[in-house]
Order: structure tokens, then C-alpha cells, then sequence
């Protein structure tokens, strides 16, 4: 009876060996791995923990991560829609070639990002140089880690905007300009609540990814504790002291807070599918 | 054909548009002007940059740094962590492609949503829990160096860390994809009496042979120019333990400029292929698609 149950059900074979295979796989690369850092978590003190990330350095890492982050997250949320919208609203010379860079970001190693921003944006760099009698310096400050991370997020905002930009139902755009909306009402009043879900994902993708981004960030953050110190250095260093427990500590901060995000997307993505099967 | 494109619905081109629906021309232009700003400031200069500066000191001294012996070995460090890596996750990730496309099961959206972990963890993490797992004070630290054996600060630990950090590229590419396609060809195939390797090599690769191929591009871009998590479990000893972004880091500490960024032309070449082949992988898939739809 069963035997012909399961063989309705799976005409297709492998099942066995596949997901056996992936949840052996998975296990081994990610999951036990990750597992130690809460395992250490709870061998090490609370006393301990506690003291780790409630150091004054430690919480000035934090807010220089977060805050960086943030800033960027929501300069690639302007600068993404718009490049989104150019990309699939209008048509220009070089257009294609345009699309195709905005995915650098995703395959040039970070180093090497990290190293050409910085002479980028040096006292004697090519746009440094424009701000340095102004009395602005941009790397080896804040300025400069947030451009980093402006670098590292703006394909995710392009990237998840732009399909649904691709699929939006013209006709309803069409049918308020009949009714006499201007253009700038059309956009905010029907063009930007389609695109709010999408927009929110990719806020949450860069803001997500530019928290634990490393390579970009340490070349031109100058890394002064208090000032421009992000916390996965502080990790870095924490390590290179052998201090485990004060490395897992601040990592599992930064951990918890990527699955918040994590959490987010999913659920915003489940959303926007759920409105997009019940219309 | 020529009538296909007003029977989809797609509304024809802008002439037959009222006024406002689309943006005045100055205004177009004016979007169009910031966004080329915004992506040549961002995005191009650096790539410029990067050129620039490793040519800056000639060509010879450009050359000197590409074929200096610490900068070989970093090369093939490097090629033989992207070797191992890219192989065993594309594996994983054919493997839970079809698992997750071709059958229902309990805890599928757990599964989904562990393939993306690695995404969501900072690379340092990464290299972290390597340390945490196999450093001198880690779980089997003991054990190995009772044995006389090194994962971290060693090159185990460098594919280890880049296998984390690369796990999910090809499963994410292949599974929208082998969702999209469904199951029936391969159902099919195997009501006919097909054997599992049969079906999967000869009704399922030739849909998913670009997906896959874009995917592999993918996971090998990021294995070669990882930083973060390798920089956590290598111990940075020239000629030994040096991928090629931890070198262009020590040349560039050492005020090597010139090298460093000539090293670093080296992985501008090569995030360049990797846009070129997926735009090519693309326009392949949307020609592809398009067959489909005319059959």
C-alpha cells in the first residue's frame, strides 16, 4: 500500500540521494560551522559577553556599521529606483552597456574596490582633490566608509526594482493620465506604491549585505577607533588577540541582526507575492 | 509577428501615448544626465582607476608585479582554492536543485532558507567559525595539533572559508530556473522507462545548461576574489598562504602601489568576463524564451 502510495507520488527518482546529499552538504560547509559560534557563545560567560559588547569601542563599532549602512542603504534606494527606471523606461546610447556594469559590484573583488575608491577619494585622489580645500576629507572618515558601502549595495536595489518595473500594467498608468493626473501624481500616486515592496527588499538586501561587508570598507575607513572603526575589524583584531569569546560575542550581535533582516525580506517578498496571487 | 505585439497588450510605441504619460523630454534627458553621473562616478571610475594607477609607473614596472614569484603563487593558490570550491558547490547545488524542483517534501522552506545563510553572515564570520571549529583553541584544536595537522592559517582553511562564503550561487541560479521549467519532460522521460542520470543528463541539462553555466561564473567570481573570510583563516605568509586580494592588501600596506593595483588589474579583467558572460548568458535565455513562446 505505501509502497504504491510513495510511487504515485514520486514518478521522478533521486529523492533520496539528492536531499540526502544537500542536507549532508549543507550540514558540513554551514551549518556546523555556524553552530560553533553559539556553542561558544554559551561556554563563555555572560559576564564576559555582557562586558565585550557593552565596551565603549565596541558599541562606537556598532554605530559606525549601522549607521554607515543605513546612509547608504538609503542613497541606494534613490539612486537604484532611478537607474532602474532610466534603464527600463527610456532609451539612450550605451544603454545596454549600462545594465550590464551595474552587476560590478558583484563580481569585482571587494580589495580591489576598496583600494581603487580609496585613491578615488584620497587627499591627492582624483575627487579628494576637488574637496580637500574645501576642508571635506572623504576617505579615512565616515564619508568615505558610506561610499564604500553605496559601491557594494546599489545592484540589489537596481536588481530587485527593475523586473517589477518590467511587469508594471501600463494601462493603470494610462487610465490616470486620461483622467487628468500629471505626470509626478501618476508616479506617486500609481507607479510608486507598485514599486514600495521591491524598493524595501532592495533597501534590506544592501543595508543587510553593507553590515558585514570587510574588503570595500577597510582600505578607506582609516580604522580609528571610536571614529571610523566598523566592527567586523573589531572581530578581526578581537582574533588576532586570541580573545575567541570576545570575537564570537560581537559577531553573534551582527549575526542576530543579519537574520532580522533576513526575516524582513522573506516576509516582504512573501507579501508582495501574496498581493500579486490575490489581485 | 508584426501584429503580436499589440495583441499581447503591450502598449505600441510612445507616439499613440497621450502627453504625460511619459516624462517631457527635458525632464527624460535630466533623469537620464544624473543616472550616467551617478553609475560613471560609482561604478566606472574605479575600474578606470584601477588601470590607471597600475600603468601609472610603466608598463615594465606593471609587468615586474604580475611576474614576481610571490605574485605566481598567489595566482595559483588562488586557481586551486577556485578549483576545489566552485566544483563541490556546484554539486550541492544541482543536487538541491532537483530536490527542491522536482518533489514535495516537509521543511522544503527551511531548506530554501538555509541555502541562503552564508548571504546573510559577514565574510569575517565566516573565516570565524573556521578558527572557532579548527584554531589552536578551537573544538578539535587539541586533536589536530596532536596529529601534526593545519586547517586554519593553511590553505584547508582558505577552501574551507571560500566554500562557505560561495555555497549558495549555483543552487540559487538553478532554482527559480528548474521551478519555472516544471517537471512534466522529465516525468515523461522516466514513464518511457529513462534511468535517473539518463533523464537528468539529456532532458533536464539542456534547459538549464545556460542557468547552470551562469551560475558556476558566478561562485568562481566570488572564489577567486574573496577577502573578508579568507583573510580570517590565512596566515598571511607570502609564497605560502596568500590568495591574490590578501596580496594586493600586503603590497598595498607596504606602499607598493603601483604592484598592488596592477595585481588588482589582473581581478578587473576578470569581474569584466563575468559581466560579459552573463549579458551573453542572458541574451541566450531571452532568445530561448522567445522560441518557446513562438511554439
Amino acid at each position: 500500500m505505501t509502497k504504491l502510495k510513495s510511487k504515485r507520488i514520486r514518478v521522478l527518482p533521486g529523492f533520496g540521494l539528492t536531499l540526502g546529499y544537500s542536507i549532508f552538504y549543507l550540514s558540513i560547509i554551514v551549518l556546523i560551522p555556524l553552530a560553533s559560534l553559539f556553542v561558544e557563545t554559551a561556554n563563555a560567560s555572560w559576564d564576559k559577553i555582557w562586558q565585550t559588547i557593552s565596551d565603549p569601542r565596541v558599541i562606537a563599532s556598532y554605530r559606525v556599521t549601522f549607521l554607515s549602512a543605513f546612509y547608504a542603504a538609503v542613497i541606494n534606494v534613490i539612486f537604484g529606483l532611478l537607474l532602474a527606471w532610466v534603464l527600463v523606461r527610456y532609451k539612450f546610447p550605451g544603454k545596454k552597456l549600462i545594465d550590464g556594469i551595474i552587476d560590478l559590484p558583484f563580481a569585482l573583488p571587494t580589495a580591489v574596490a576598496g583600494i581603487a575608491l580609496t585613491a578615488i577619494y584620497a587627499e591627492n585622489g582624483f575627487i579628494g582633490k576637488l574637496f580637500a580645500p574645501l576642508g571635506i576629507k572623504i576617505a579615512y572618515t565616515q564619508i568615505g566608509i558610506t561610499i564604500a558601502l553605496i559601491f557594494i549595495g546599489l545592484p540589489f536595489v537596481v536588481r530587485t526594482v527593475q523586473p517589477v518595473l518590467q511587469e508594471l500594467d501600463r494601462e493603470i498608468e494610462e487610465a490616470a493620465v486620461t483622467l487628468g493626473a500629471y505626470r509626478w501624481r501618476t508616479f506617486r500616486s500609481v507607479i510608486l506604491p507598485e514599486l514600495t515592496p521591491a524598493l524595501w527588499t532592495g533597501f534590506a538586501l544592501a543595508f543587510a549585505r553593507a553590515i558585514g561587508e570587510y574588503g570595500s570598507v577597510v582600505f578607506i575607513a582609516g580604522n580609528m577607533p571610536f571614529k571610523t572603526e566598523i566592527a567586523p575589524l573589531l572581530i578581526m583584531t578581537k582574533l588576532e588577540q586570541f580573545d575567541y569569546a570576545g570575537a564570537t560575542a560581537i559577531a553573534l550581535v551582527m549575526l542576530l541582526s543579519s537574520f532580522v533582516m533576513l526575516l524582513v525580506i522573506n516576509f516582504l517578498q512573501w507579501r508582495s507575492q501574496h498581493q500579486a496571487i490575490s489581485e | 509577428m508584426a501584429g503580436s505585439t499589440t495583441m499581447n497588450g503591450l502598449a505600441g510605441s510612445s507616439e499613440v501615448r497621450p502627453r504625460h504619460a511619459t516624462e517631457s523630454l527635458p525632464f527624460r534627458w535630466l533623469w537620464i544626465t544624473i543616472a550616467l553621473l551617478f553609475v560613471g562616478l560609482i561604478l566606472i571610475l574605479p575600474l578606470v582607476t584601477v588601470i590607471y594607477e597600475g600603468l601609472k609607473k610603466g608598463v615594465e614596472l606593471y609587468l615586474t608585479a604580475l611576474i614576481e614569484p610571490d605574485a605566481i603563487s598567489a595566482l595559483k593558490l588562488t586557481l586551486l582554492v577556485a578549483l576545489i570550491a566552485v566544483p563541490l558547490n556546484t554539486l550541492f547545488g544541482v543536487a538541491a536543485a532537483w530536490t527542491i524542483t522536482k518533489f514535495q517534501f516537509r521543511g522544503k522552506n527551511i531548506l530554501l532558507t538555509l541555502i541562503d545563510l552564508p548571504f546573510a553572515v559577514s565574510p569575517v564570520i565566516s573565516g570565524l567559525v573556521y578558527v572557532l571549529l579548527f584554531g589552536a583553541r578551537g573544538w578539535f584544536g587539541p586533536f589536530l595539533e596532536a596529529n601534526h595537522l593545519q586547517i586554519v592559517y593553511a590553505v584547508p582553511g582558505i577552501i574551507l572559508a571560500t566554500t562557505f562564503v560561495t555555497f549558495p550561487f549555483v543552487a540559487r541560479e538553478l532554482i527559480p530556473l528548474m521551478q519555472a521549467q516544471g517537471k512534466q519532460e522529465e516525468e515523461a522521460a522516466a514513464s518511457l522507462g529513462a534511468k535517473g542520470w539518463h533523464i537528468f543528463w539529456h532532458v533536464t541539462m539542456p534547459n538549464i545548461k545556460w542557468g547552470l553555466l551562469y551560475g558556476i561564473i558566478l561562485c568562481n567570481a566570488r572564489a577567486i576574489g574573496e577577502f573578508g573570510a579568507v583573510s580570517v583563516v590565512s596566515g598571511h605568509i607570502r609564497g605560502e598562504t596568500n590568495t591574490l586580494p590578501l596580496h594586493i592588501e600586503i603590497l598595498y600596506n607596504e606602499y607598493q602601489f603601483s604592484a598592488a593595483f596592477a595585481v588588482a588589474s589582473l581581478l578587473v579583467a576578470l569581474a569584466l568576463v563575468t559581466l560579459v558572460a552573463k549579458s551573453l548568458i542572458e541574451r541566450r535565455q531571452q532568445r530561448a524564451a522567445a522560441r518557446n513562446r513562438m511554439n
